[in-house]
């Protein structure tokens, strides 16, 4: 569904891929899970394009479940990957809710535009191979998994 | 990886003994030096896949193996139904069927130079590449269901291309007990706009001129000489291939514990082949093999239509058709008997060898065509499988070279237009919506595809036949 862009920022937190020898490992990091998982979603968007050339213009909303926090990670990166290939969208930022193990989540962008954005890959689909979600010694948590590109 | 790991059995050939919850030995086709290369999960994956029940003979992987998830990348298994074996999603991939066809044009070189520049226009204005590309076929309910059904044969009788196309694609172009039925509302919302289109990545389309025929005889028969143009189309089964890799990935890893399966990684996640959950797979993974071959058709028909506008003398028939990510039912011998196997290839390709009945006839007396992709600047290869593949990997070959770095090295060491014009500088022409696309797949990012070919020749799994070089690559 389309909706009016909100003025408030998502907690900071930061993103990085790390690599696989076939694909791409995308990690999300933040003081909360629900920063970590915003994060992953951007790096999943990095991947792809430049975030900053993304306009939040539209936004999405995005509903997931599942068994545990890991499996919720890849639900999550895998709605994303939906919702850009149907909807030709890229998205640049993100806001999630975790309840349990279910996720409710709002995704802003704009439609691609090939010459601007310049999408160097696109995401088959987020796996299994090095997925995580859990806290660092300094309570960060990190959320990440490798995706097919 | 670590030699000490292996044991030696033959040039090219070594074996990872049954240990812990192994049931079969591993056994990796390579030279010493792709060995050194291969990363130590290369290792770990062929042991896991051994561990999987109902495996037979061995967990295969192909010279170009590298890291998957699951199944590394260029791993064969064959699973018996009888024996409780499984199917598994991560063993075939999430580009379910990607593969690539070879046309002949009927061209030499000398009749493309003086057009390349134009030809290279139409090809990327004719064919959609690239992310958020929109292909010119849009399905309805019905007609989804039929390409699911029909694949290559649905795309023929909708006027892409002809009826003579069929016998030179695996399974004849249409894959057998395809279920669109098992396939989700989403897979197919995801493809409804994707018919024709490349996809990007390692995808592409080339123009190539054969550079070397190594097998006069065989060539003969695949009908390529040396300075002959041919046309090289590698894609695959696109958004609705990927979707059910992911949805049935997650059934098959919730619904493990159910079958008793102890899975030692969750990207092996797999379901017997006689449970519920794997003949959904089976029917579903049908219809995206259907999806691919129905693709690669589309595309083709539009390269004819350049190819007629352009340079109308061209013939443009098709040499072979391959998929490197599939599960499909073959008949092995095993200890002498012919089994019925479910064959998993993972970023491998199949190469019958001489005499096999699923060869069309006017290949049979040498076997089949194995079409290797390269990269842009890279050379591609033609093989023909053997008669010793058979017994050495089900009749299976490489398919590829792999990454020798990672996409965030690659962008690091090349910007997109200076490959463009260093390979314009070799008479490649580079078309591509995308310059962060072209740094990320530069040629220099894969490994030695030479190399592979070479040893997959050594092992007796596939011999060389041609080498390609390109003149005009269209990039997703």
């Amino acid at each position: 569904m389309i909706m009016q862009t909100p003025s408030s920022e998502t907690a900071q937190g930061s993103w990085e891929h790390f690599p696989h020898e076939a694909d791409i490992g995308v990690r999300g990091m933040g003081m909360t899970k629900e920063t970590a998982f915003e994060q992953a979603g951007l790096a999943l968007t990095a991947v792809i394009t430049e975030p900053t050339s993304v306009a939040p213009a539209q936004a999405v909303s995005i509903t997931c479940e599942a068994p545990d926090d890991e499996l919720l990670l890849v639900d999550w990166l895998n709605a994303l990957i939906y919702e850009m290939a149907t909807r030709r969208m890229l998205f640049s930022r993100f806001s999630v809710r975790l309840n349990d193990h279910s996720l409710h989540a709002t995704a802003w962008g704009e439609r691609i535009e090939i010459i601007r954005h310049q999408p160097a890959v696109e995401a088959k689909g987020a796996t299994y191979t090095e997925l995580s979600v859990k806290q660092d010694e300094q309570g960060r948590w990190i959320a990440q998994c490798v995706v097919d590109v | 990886m670590d030699l000490n790991l292996l044991k030696r059995r033959g040039r090219d050939e070594w074996h990872i003994s049954p240990r812990g919850k192994m049931r079969v030995p591993g056994v990796i086709y390579a030279t010493e030096d792709l060995i050194h290369g291969m990363d130590e999960k290369v290792y770990e994956q062929v042991t896991n896949v051994a561990t999987l029940p109902g495996i037979v003979k061995a967990s295969y992987a192909m010279p170009d193996a590298h890291w998957g998830y699951g199944f590394p990348i260029g791993g064969v298994a064959a699973f018996d139904p009888d024996l409780g074996g499984v199917v598994s999603a991560g063993g075939v991939g999430f580009d379910i069927s990607c593969g690539v066809r070879l046309l002949r044009t009927g061209l030499v070189v000398e009749d493309i130079q003086p057009v390349k520049e134009p030809l290279a226009e139409a090809l990327f204005h004719r064919i959609p590449a690239g992310v958020g590309s929109r292909g010119k076929v849009h399905l309805d309910r019905y007609e989804m269901h039929a390409m699911l059904a029909g694949g290559a044969k649905w795309a023929v009788g909708k006027g892409y291309g002809m009826h003579e196309d069929l016998e030179f694609i695996e399974e004849r172009g249409c894959m057998a007990d395809a279920k669109p039925e098992n396939v989700s509302d989403y897979a197919k919302k995801r493809q409804q706009d994707e018919m024709g289109t490349l996809g990007s990545g390692n995808h592409y389309l080339e123009v190539q001129r054969v550079a070397q025929v190594f097998d006069a005889e065989v060539g003969a028969v695949f009908g390529v000489r040396e300075g002959d143009v041919v046309v090289s189309i590698h894609c695959g089964s696109r958004g609705l291939g990927h979707q059910i890799g992911t949805e049935f990935l997650k059934s098959m890893v919730t619904t493990a514990a159910r079958h008793h399966i102890d899975l030692p990684d969750r990207e092996l996640a797999c379901a017997p082949i006689n449970s519920e959950v794997g003949q959904e797979y089976l029917g579903a993974m049908r219809a995206a093999i259907n999806c691919a071959l129905a693709n690669r058709q589309i595309i083709t028909h539009l390269v004819r239509e350049v190819f007629a506008d352009i340079l109308p003398e061209a013939t443009l028939s098709l040499l072979y058709d391959v998929s490197h990510n599939t599960c499909r039912v073959e008949e092995h011998v095993i200890d002498g008997v012919l089994t019925r196997l479910f064959v998993h290839r993972k970023g491998a390709t199949r190469a019958f060898g001489p005499r096999h009945p699923d060869l069309p006839p006017s290949l049979r007396t040498v076997g089949q065509p194995v079409l290797i992709g390269g990269t842009m600047g890279t050379a591609s290869y033609v093989l023909v499988g053997t008669e010793e593949s058979m017994a050495l990997a089900y009749g299976s070959a490489c398919h590829g070279a792999g990454r020798s770095m990672s996409r965030h090295q690659a962008l690091r060491q090349w910007h997109g237009r200076d490959v463009v014009k260093e390979l314009a500088t070799r008479g490649i022409l580079i078309r591509s919506p995308s310059m962060r696309g072209i740094a990320e797949e530069a040629p220099g990012a894969y490994k030695d595809v030479s190399e592979v070919v070479d040893a997959a020749g050594d092992a007796n799994l596939a011999r060389k036949v041609a080498r390609l070089e390109p003149l005009v690559c269209v990039k997703g």
